[in-house]
């Protein structure tokens, strides 16, 4: 099968491409880049206004099967992330059984094999995300996982995120940590003014900066390589953008959540909002944003936990964390960073086609001709309203129902073949 | 105006003037021999504690029986409640049997905030975790301004376990909406992050705040936070902030001793001090019948028709 | 004074005429009654407590006699409430004597419904057992809801529906009279 792309603009910045073009796929391949191409047999869709960009991945979701399924599944957590535009995604090994072994790692391999994004699974650090032994990092990596995390809980101790960041080092493997230490953490929300005035037990930052500290020192000792998952606050952005000037193999991430919304947000008890690490202060996210922008922090996440509306809808400390993320990330992003030029386009796209595949070790899609057609394409003027009841996944758990956004993802091509 | 009473943070001062003057309308109804007024005729009240509470409770169905209302008490033990039945389903359940309104104690913050957006029926707070206990703020504005003659300008100072206290949150969010300079005095570890920014002092001195005071509220000392470590040891809370007569000593000649109850003697107040004349104790729990009547009747009053004669 | 009441109201009763009718409501009632034991007013606010005022006052000069008043403050008991504003003014009933065992008059400026003289027996009698309870009203405007009548009228007034009865006294008003206002001009 061939088609052609007609007119859109070509954004890669790893090859500092920014061309209106025509894009010509066949065979799973970028077949040709030109202007006017016209090719006997091939279908065309006008593309202009539009912006593709190298496959965006979401390297943080949580797919929640097995064992969750209620809440979410491969499938309908796969046909999400498409629709929010990745190609690829990276899952949370936090499911039950824990992906801590090769069954419950072909279990999902062999479930998403047809899904609309690719799914890298992230396999736990230690055996059951206990936080006693490390989990058979080898057999697992060789079978498919891009990396090792116990996400949900912290690597427990520092004895063990030693080990882990030293064993991974035979495969090159990351290591993600949730970065908490958690006797600080036994809170609903950010410790500060708002907490004082709902009356809600807070989380400090410093629950989280310890537990960066330890792990940059962990990766200073070892060698090994330490990704950030879900930074939170301003201290733990220096700590990470000092690591890096010192050449300690560290990479971090953010949300969206973090950085559009603040502590502030909580002041009705919507539930919606109570995500771990928590919304933080304005500094906070200023902080965190100026941090993506200047490579601190490498990639942008969703952090996709998907609820059932009953959970979600109970009292406050009751509630579980998170949020159903991965169908708004790209629409949030460019509404609300790109669009209004709090974020470049380069680093925003730098942070979802590049970056994540980098950090676990992938190959990064790219638009080149004869490479695979992965793309992301993205319309910057269009506007929607984003509703929950149309969400492909399970989880309606978002704070933005209602929320008018400028810029949304309109098609995905996984190799070669157009996935919405 | 909003069908619930949530909170003091987001009660207007004049709905507050409004709540203090209409509660001497009720101090008169509770003077009479019969002490009921049929203003809420028909109208059914349900009282939902999830934890338990004598007074709070009784003193609210005390109130809306006075007002001719019907009030059914829900108490969680022996409930479907305890049975993991949602917040959620219980307020429809307890709406669906023709509730106006329903008051709610609850360990958790926010949990009237829930019920609130649950039902159309109104919802009073009474008490969330540690967030807010609105009537009781309520209950001691008033009896500070019928001790004093007036809460502008007054210095009030509440001791003891601040971080976990909803009545110190709405007592603070009352007092300075009146225009009272507040202090707040206590271990740091009992002390809320940022609470200054409420419009608050902050003391951990009780000895150096204490002789400017017009009022000492004392808080109670939830035995439980020792043993979590906030403090260590109930004796070394008791020599650095326990209210005992040498300090009452230290206090102005007029000083007003208030405590939402119920108390631990010999802990965070002397048996002294709680029955001396400085204390207002009693008519705080005297006057929180007759201004849950005043909340009750501007939530449920009479709001349907037009006067015509 | 206001605007429809320049344009559209007719005057009724004027501040003398108001006083010679309450002195005559006055001797009425001592006649009836033989004298001023036991007897004790009751005003419904706001302005029948100016009149029961005026009453008490005018059978002090016949009698010399002092006759007990009080305040009743029917909010608590009517069936009609609503809110005027967001906060409706609460005030207190006032009764500074006690109720059981006195021949109560209840005074109001007009009678209509009869809905306030409704709440305001219901309101006495919560407040003890009187001996008896009679009715006087400055004006009896008709249209009752209630089989009630009063015991003292100052004047009968026909009145249509919509046509409105303004009582003014100079307690509380800027001058004093009875006007019928039309509604809606």
């Amino acid at each position: 099968m061939k088609w052609i792309l007609k007119n859109a603009r070509l954004f890669d910045p790893s090859r500092n491409l920014d061309i209106i073009s025509d894009l010509l796929i066949e065979n799973e391949k970028i077949a040709g880049i030109g202007k006017n191409l016209s090719i006997e047999g091939a279908s065309v869709h006008d593309m202009t206004g539009k912006l593709a960009v190298p496959g965006m991945m979401d390297m943080h979701v949580h797919l929640r099967e097995p064992g969750r399924e209620d809440k979410e599944t491969i499938e309908t957590g796969c046909k999400a992330a498409a629709k929010g535009g990745f190609i690829a995604v990276a899952c949370m090994p936090n499911t039950n059984p824990p992906l801590d072994d090769l069954s419950t790692l072909h279990y999902v391999l062999n479930k998403s094999r047809n899904a609309p994004v690719k799914v890298y699974p992230i396999a736990c650090v230690s055996k059951g995300e206990k936080g006693e032994e490390i989990s058979e990092m080898g057999k697992l990596a060789e079978e498919g996982a891009v990396g090792f995390s116990d996400d949900g809980k912290p690597v427990k101790t520092a004895e063990l995120m030693r080990r882990a960041m030293e064993y991974s080092k035979m495969f090159d493997k990351v290591i993600i940590d949730h970065n908490e230490e958690e006797t600080l953490a036994q809170g609903v929300m950010h410790e500060g003014y708002y907490s004082t005035l709902l009356g809600l037990k807070g989380i400090p930052s410093e629950s989280e900066t310890i537990a960066v500290a330890r792990n940059i020192a962990l990766a200073e000792l070892t060698g090994g390589r330490y990704h950030a998952a879900h930074l939170s606050s301003a201290k733990s952005v220096d700590l990470i953008r000092k690591a890096k000037e010192k050449g300690v193999k560290v990479t971090a991430e953010v949300t969206i959540h973090h950085l559009l919304l603040t502590h502030e947000s909580l002041i009705t008890y919507d539930t919606n909002y109570k995500i771990n690490p928590p919304l933080r202060t304005e500094t906070d996210r200023e902080a965190l944003l100026k941090g993506l922008e200047d490579g601190t922090i490498d990639c942008i996440v969703s952090d996709h936990a998907p609820h059932t509306r009953e959970e979600k809808e109970m009292e406050f400390d009751l509630a579980p964390f998170g949020i159903s993320g991965v169908e708004i990330l790209v629409p949030l992003l460019l509404s609300e960073l790109i669009t209004k030029e709090k974020l470049s386009l380069k680093r925003g796209v730098e942070a979802l086609s590049l970056k994540p595949y980098q950090i676990l070790g992938l190959k990064q899609p790219s638009i080149k001709e004869n490479e695979p057609a992965n793309l992301t394409i993205l319309d910057l003027n269009a506007s929607r309203i984003i509703k929950v009841s149309e969400f492909q996944s399970k989880g309606k758990n978002s704070p933005y129902d209602g929320k008018v956004v400028t810029g949304t993802p309109v098609m995905t091509v996984l190799n070669g073949e157009r996935k919405t | 105006m909003t069908k619930d009473l949530l909170g003091l943070e987001e009660t207007s001062e004049k709905e507050i003037r409004f709540f203090l003057d209409s509660t001497e309308t009720f101090k008169e109804v509770l003077s009479r021999p019969i002490k009921k007024v049929p203003t809420l005729r028909g109208k059914t009240i349900v009282t939902l504690f999830y934890e338990p509470s004598t007074r709070t409770r009784m003193s609210f169905e005390l109130a809306g029986k006075r007002m001719g209302a019907d009030v059914s008490n829900i108490a969680v033990s022996g409930s479907s409640i305890e049975k993991g039945e949602s917040l959620k389903d219980t307020i429809r359940t307890i709406e669906a049997m023709g509730t106006d309104l329903i008051i709610i104690r609850h360990g958790k913050a926010g949990a009237p905030h829930l019920a609130a957006k649950t039902t159309n029926a109104c919802v009073i707070n009474a008490g969330d975790g540690a967030h807010e206990h609105p009537t009781q703020g309520l209950l001691d504005l008033f009896t500070i301004q019928e001790k004093k003659g007036k809460i502008a300008g007054l210095h009030v100072l509440i001791v003891g376990d601040i971080a976990h206290s909803r009545v110190a949150r709405s007592d603070i969010w009352g007092l300075t909406k009146m225009g009272a300079k507040v202090t707040v005095c206590g271990p740091p570890t009992l002390i809320p992050v940022e609470i200054a920014k409420m419009g608050v002092s902050v003391s951990y001195d009780l000895n150096s705040v204490l002789s400017s005071a017009d009022v000492i509220y004392v808080l109670r000392l939830q035995l439980e936070r020792q043993k979590k470590g906030l403090f260590p040891s109930i004796q070394e809370y008791i020599q650095y902030y326990a209210i005992t007569k040498e300090r009452l000593a230290q206090a102005k000649t007029d000083a007003l001793i208030m405590h939402p109850g119920p108390m631990n003697i010999g802990l965070e107040i002397t048996e002294e001090v709680a029955a001396s004349i400085h204390s207002a104790i009693q008519e705080q729990v005297f006057n929180g019948v007759a201004i849950r009547m005043a909340v009750l009747n501007y939530l449920l009053g009479g709001k349907e028709h037009e006067v015509d004669s | 004074m206001n605007k429809a009441a320049a344009k559209s109201s007719t005057l009724v009763l004027d501040e003398e005429r108001i006083q010679r009718t309450l002195s005559r409501i006055a001797h009425e009632i001592l006649e009836y009654h033989k004298g001023t034991d036991n007897l004790a007013f009751i005003g419904i606010r706001t302005r029948g407590v100016f009149l029961s005022d005026r009453l008490a006052e005018e059978i002090e000069d016949l009698e010399k006699v002092r006759i007990p008043t009080g305040v009743l403050d029917i909010t608590l008991y009517r069936d009609d409430l609503s809110l005027l504003s967001d906060f409706p003014v609460m005030k207190k009933t006032e009764i500074p004597y006690d109720v059981t065992g006195k021949k109560i008059i209840l005074v109001d400026d007009v009678l209509y419904t009869g809905r306030t003289v409704r709440a305001a027996i219901d309101e006495i009698l919560d407040l003890g057992r009187p001996l008896a309870i009679q009715l006087a009203v400055l004006i009896d405007r008709g249209h009752r809801e209630l089989p009630f009548r009063a015991d003292f009228i100052g004047k009968n007034l026909p009145t249509s529906l919509n046509e409105q009865v303004e009582v003014r006294l100079k307690e509380c008003d800027p001058e004093e009279g009875v006007w019928i206002v039309k509604k809606g001009v």
